[in-house]
């Protein structure tokens, strides 16, 4: 039994995504998705370009309503609920396109945060030192005074990583948060996540990088045409044939040595695509 | 030798300060089908906008026919030959099928040849004519989007990740148009996330990470390295 | 039964034009992105082209109307095309909507300068000729006109949908890049279009201008019409459009006719084409929230406490040093500029900080201005109450328009100010039709204020202690929050922040400080009437905004100052408008306007003669540079007494200027 199995059977499922559909014009982004995220638990979300991860999170925060399917956060149906109160109930997101908040420098995206979360209290409680704190854990105090629009990539999705911190919330839903990362800043965030996780935060993940998501991640996903084709702990999903037809792209036993390769090593995707988000 | 169809020298090309090409150098043959792989952020899609007309290097050569492509703008581009099928779906999804198919005609041959081609290859397109593209599924409009490279008998065919979120099944049949365009002799750069697929149908193929071709070759070496260069790579 | 049928043809025959020129507008906006708010207005300057070359200059009247419509409009067309909307469809609304305001205020600011006022008139086509229908006439120039829109509609059409042209027109706009790819063009695309949609907008004019007559404003506010009925196809359907524009004519024609003429009701149908834009708008569907964003806009540098104190003080010494010189006369046209720099600020607030347009911030000053003069209670207290009058009303706009942003949002409140003015502000009750009411001079904690002099010295000092305000507002946690919403939204949304209420409290504070500056102003003039807020003047107001710097206060007390002047020279009006106009087009994509450029000049002139300045006085500590940002309170107290008077020194005394220039990126 998975760590994730154990964490549900305690019944401390914090996010429930039960038979999602979004249907954008003819095309099926998420295809009857289901899965379950845990307290406590790295969830890592991953499948080829254009599988309907990034989707999947807009649905799950509410900037996207699905076609037909359920949402279900700490116990409660939030499918209907608009985006800022899934946020207030816990619910924290990163962006794969960023979102920072451009003219404003690091300290003050996230200090926005804090003051977002604090609400009225936080106009009488100093936020500084908190907000320092925070900087500091996601290793980016030194670039506090710089405006948000002009710090390289990676930092930037560390900078929306404590922005999301600052309210404080049960799940961490990261999308892409290593890319334009290198190695040894990747290690440093991998281990970020497991404290995050150890104190008591579910994580879901869309992540490229398969050392990180294989390192980090307790339970994975596998999202392919918008369907989820395999769900359990890394071990397994490294061997899942299904898994290796959806990465490798062949779709019968002809090709003699693909037991050879494994999903780590796959050349991992470009990153630059993400399905739009259309009105419905 | 004959003039090679693409000749790509020394190119870097950057965003804002970021360098994402750091001297590209990559060559095809006229007739050649070369699969261009390589990893998350390694420049490939950068490289497919210089050479589509859509973004300016910030120096190096892209050659065309032994022709410079310096400050060639991406309409003309297609008009004297150079077939790009972008990322993502490259149909226009609030017009017709008929009506995207009458835009290719842009690219040189008549509306009536372009149909005329496209039915011909791909009979449910024929079926749906009169629907909106955007309403079709997802293997459906990138046949639409083939019908161009298929009809237009471009120079030289850029295909970057054609088998965007498609089904397996789909992703192959689509391969099996681009085996068919190549064997009409048509120039094929085909970028791919999926390293197999894209490798079976082609004569060349090249690695890129890092903003820089690290390997060149024939597929079945290329494949057989390129574990080592993903994983080396990943640095 | 007969006179009904004479308002029916009369209604579609209106539509009919409508309908022609609202498709201009629709052809526009969905190939380019930019929705022309000017559009009415070119279709005024057509008219007005079309009187010049057919009675003036006495050519036959097929050959003015081939000249306007197949010459003229199209290379107006193309030179919009390539030389202002170049780019603009992926700018921010708030630019677009800011340039094509330019272009509408230019147009009236050409008219205006070319077409000195007199009597003049277009007669119909074929004046001698009508058909009967029964008891009921029907003339040739209705009949020729309900034919050419029923051409015009065949005619768009089979450009859209049969030719490839059309085709690659609706392709473009979904997405330009691919067009390229395939080998189209997409800026030839656009240019056909502004052709096109500027020829359909003269067509529409001049079909109208034997009705409605010559006149500058009447005819470039029809395109309410033209808007209404755009909107109700979605800005995209053309069918939908042309029934929206059938419907209003019938509408407008009713309206008179069959509704009660007493009371708010009879005036009703002076608003029928904005009410039926506002609830159009209103019942739109919800926007998803916009997303794939870390560009953020350059703002206007901020200044420290003690600068702005310091600027602030300077200024209030100049106004007090004029208010001591000037004659009774230019006492009041500072006390105007003083009421202008206030609206402005309260569109510093709204645009430059929350970037939200809006189009009716006179309407609001004149709600705080009417409710002064009738309230009667010339204190503090009924200022107060003015300024909340207006912020309620002001969030009263802004719920049903909550779900709005950029372009729906700004022509709602366009609708909205529309209806106001013609509607509430001449009811009897209000100002009455072209009524004024009087009203007394403010007294502060039982002092009376009545000379002008102290008066304007008293408005400046509201302008001085809101415009601190402001920036104590902008520095603080709802400023920063103000940005971010700015960048954005998305990322607010799922940081937890309910950003329906926080706008309607943006558009409540906006909108009181804006009636706030109404009441000072009613206090100023002593007697104040619906035609000083006509909702028209918000137009140039936002563009004076933009120009001088939507983004500083700094910009909202040159931009007052500027609007002060502009109605200040009713002879050169024309040419101003068209200033104006040319500044908005060049200057709307940088929001930081003119005040950006004066922050670096003294920035420079801090480099260069702040050395110079403080090796002469050797006890004052040296002014140390930092990089710029430093919005942060902590470092606010480090440097400041130095720089304020290097600053002070480093430029002509008595600019009226209260935001130092230290600070700029």
């Amino acid at each position: 039994m998975s760590h994730a199995d154990a964490a549900l059977d305690r019944g401390d499922a914090l996010l429930r995504v039960e038979d999602v559909v979004v249907q954008f014009g003819g095309v099926t982004a998420v295809n009857h998705a289901s899965f379950v995220a845990a307290a406590g638990v790295i969830t890592g979300l991953i499948g080829p370009n254009g599988a309907g991860k990034t989707t999947c999170f807009n649905v799950i925060t509410g900037l996207q309503r699905p076609t037909s399917g359920t949402i279900r956060f700490r116990g409660r149906n939030v499918t209907r609920m608009p985006v800022n109160r899934r946020a207030k109930r816990g619910m924290g997101r990163t962006f794969q396109r960023l979102e920072a908040f451009g003219s404003l420098t690091v300290r003050e995206n996230v200090r926005v945060a804090h003051d977002i979360h604090a609400g009225l209290l936080g106009l009488v409680r100093p936020a500084k030192a908190d907000v320092d704190g925070l900087l500091e854990r996601v290793g980016i105090a030194a670039y506090a005074e710089e405006r948000a629009d002009s710090i390289p990539t990676g930092t930037a999705r560390l900078l929306e990583l404590a922005r999301c911190l600052a309210g404080d919330p049960q799940l961490l839903l990261l999308d892409e948060p290593s890319s334009g990362q290198d190695e040894s800043e990747t290690d440093a965030f991998g281990e970020l996540l497991k404290e995050l996780a150890a104190e008591g935060r579910g994580i879901v993940m869309v992540e490229h990088d398969m050392d990180l998501v294989m390192s980090v991640c307790d339970e994975i996903h596998v999202l392919d045409f918008g369907t989820i084709i395999a769900s359990g702990p890394p071990s397994m999903i490294r061997n899942d044939p299904a898994v290796q037809k959806a990465y490798l792209g062949y779709s019968d036993a002809e090709d003699p040595d693909s037991s050879d390769h494994t999903l780590t090593d796959l050349p991992a995707v470009e990153t630059t695509q993400q399905i739009p988000v259309v009105t419905s | 030798m004959s003039i090679p169809i693409l000749e790509v020298v020394d190119l870097h090309a950057s965003y804002g300060r970021i360098e994402v090409l750091r001297g590209v150098d990559l060559t095809i043959p006229k007739g050649a089908v070369m699969a261009l792989l390589g990893p998350n952020g390694g420049g490939k899609s950068t490289l497919t906008k210089i050479i589509s007309g859509q973004k300016a290097p910030t120096s190096g050569h892209v050659h065309l026919a032994g022709v410079n492509l310096r400050d060639a703008a991406p309409e003309d581009l297609a008009r004297v030959g150079l077939c790009t099928v972008p990322e993502g779906r490259s149909v226009f999804p609030n017009l017709t099928v008929e009506e995207n198919l009458t835009l290719m005609s842009y690219a040189g041959v008549p509306a009536e040849a372009v149909l005329e081609t496209a039915f011909a290859y791909f009979p449910r397109l024929l079926e749906r004519r009169k629907q909106l593209a955007g309403t079709m599924s997802g293997g459906e409009q990138q046949m639409l989007a083939m019908s161009r490279a298929l009809a237009s008998d471009p120079a030289l065919l850029l295909l970057d990740e054609l088998s965007m979120g498609l089904a397996p099944l789909i992703v192959d049949e689509l391969y099996e148009t681009v085996a068919q365009i190549a064997q009409s002799g048509v120039s094929i750069l085909c970028i791919e996330q999926f390293a197999r697929t894209a490798l079976r149908v082609s004569d060349y193929a090249a690695v890129m990470t890092g903003g820089r071709i690290v390997a060149t070759g024939e597929p079945e070496e290329i494949m057989a390295t390129m574990s080592d260069v993903i994983l080396g790579g990943a640095a | 039964m007969s006179s009904f049928l004479a308002y029916t043809i009369f209604g579609l025959f209106s539509g009919a034009a409508y309908a022609i020129a609202a498709s201009g507008l629709v052809l526009t906006y969905t190939t380019t992105r930019v929705f022309n708010i000017a559009h009415g207005a070119f279709g005024m300057v057509l008219s007005y082209l079309f009187w010049d070359f057919s009675v003036k200059q006495g050519l036959p009247i097929w050959l003015s109307l081939v000249l306007v419509l197949f010459v003229v409009a199209p290379a107006i067309g193309w030179f919009i095309a390539r030389f202002v909307a170049k780019g603009l469809g992926e700018a921010p609304v708030s630019v677009s909507l800011v340039v094509t305001v330019g272009l509408l205020v230019g147009c009236i600011g050409f008219a205006t300068q070319v077409y000195k006022p007199e009597a003049r008139t277009v007669l119909p086509f074929f004046p001698e000729t009508s058909f009967s229908l029964g008891e009921t006439n029907i003339t040739a120039h209705q009949v020729i006109t309900i034919l050419a829109s029923i051409a015009v509609a065949v005619g768009l059409y089979l450009l859209l949908n049969r030719t490839r042209i059309g085709t690659a027109m609706r392709a473009s706009v979904d997405n330009p890049e691919l067009l390229k790819l395939f080998g189209g063009k997409p800026e030839a695309v656009a240019t056909l279009s502004w052709m096109i949609g500027i020829s359909l907008a003269g067509l529409g004019g001049i079909l109208l201008v034997s009705t409605v007559g010559l006149d500058t404003y009447s005819l470039t506010l029809l395109v309410i019409n033209a808007y209404a009925a755009a909107m109700l196809g979605r800005l995209k359907s053309l069918p939908l459009t042309f029934l929206g524009a059938m419907g209003l004519g019938l509408l407008s024609s009713y309206a008179p006719v069959y509704l009660p003429q007493e009371g708010l009701i009879g005036s009703v149908d002076n608003v029928v084409p904005a009410l039926f834009l506002f609830i159009v708008i209103v019942a739109m569907p919800q926007a998803q929230l916009r997303i794939g964003q870390v560009k953020g806009i350059v703002s206007a540098p901020l200044p420290s406490l003690p600068k702005a104190l310091g600027w602030g003080a300077a200024l209030l010494v100049f106004v007090a040093l004029l208010s001591g010189t000037a004659s009774e006369a230019n006492l009041l046209l500072v006390g105007t500029a003083a009421t202008y720099a206030i609206v402005m600020l309260s569109l510093v607030l709204l645009t430059g900080y929350g970037g939200h347009v809006s189009l009716a911030q006179f309407t609001f000053a004149g709600v705080g201005a009417l409710t002064y003069a009738k309230l009667d209670e010339p204190n503090l207290y009924g200022l107060l109450v003015s300024a909340l009058v207006a912020a309620g009303v002001g969030a009263l706009v802004a719920l049903p328009v909550l779900r709005l942003t950029g372009l729906y949002l700004a022509l709602s409140t366009l609708a909205f100010a529309a209806i106001m003015d013609k509607m509430l502000f001449q009811a009897d009750f209000a100002f009455g039709f072209n009524g004024t009411l009087p009203a007394e001079r403010l007294s502060i904690l039982g002092m009376s204020i009545t000379s002008t002099s102290g008066y304007v010295f008293v408005m400046a000092a509201f302008f001085v202690l809101m415009a601190f305000a402001l920036l104590l507002v902008r520095r603080g946690v709802i400023g920063r929050m103000l940005i971010a919403m700015r960048d954005s939204p998305a990322a607010c949304g799922t940081l937890g922040l309910d950003m329906r209420w926080f706008r309607v409290g943006l558009f409540a504070a906006s909108a009181g400080m804006a009636g706030l500056a109404g009441g000072l102003y009613a206090g100023l003039r002593q007697s104040v009437g619906a035609a000083e807020f006509q909702f028209f003047n918000s137009l140039p107001l936002l563009l004076l905004a933009v120009v001088l710097g939507v983004t500083s206060v700094t910009g909202a007390a040159l931009g007052g100052t500027g609007l002060m002047l502009l109605y200040n020279y009713p002879d050169a009006q024309g040419l101003l408008f068209i200033l104006i106009a040319v500044g908005a087009v060049l200057l709307g994509r940088n929001p930081n306007g003119l005040a950006i450029y004066l922050f670096r000049l003294g920035n420079w002139l801090q480099g260069r003669l702040g050395p110079v300045l403080l090796s002469r006085l050797p006890a004052l500590p040296a002014d140390d540079e930092r990089p710029a940002s430093r919005n942060d309170d902590s470092v606010v107290e480090e440097d400041e007494t130095t720089v304020t008077s290097t600053v002070v020194a480093g430029r002509p005394a008595g600019e009226p200027r209260e935001v130092p220039a230290h600070v700029a990126r």
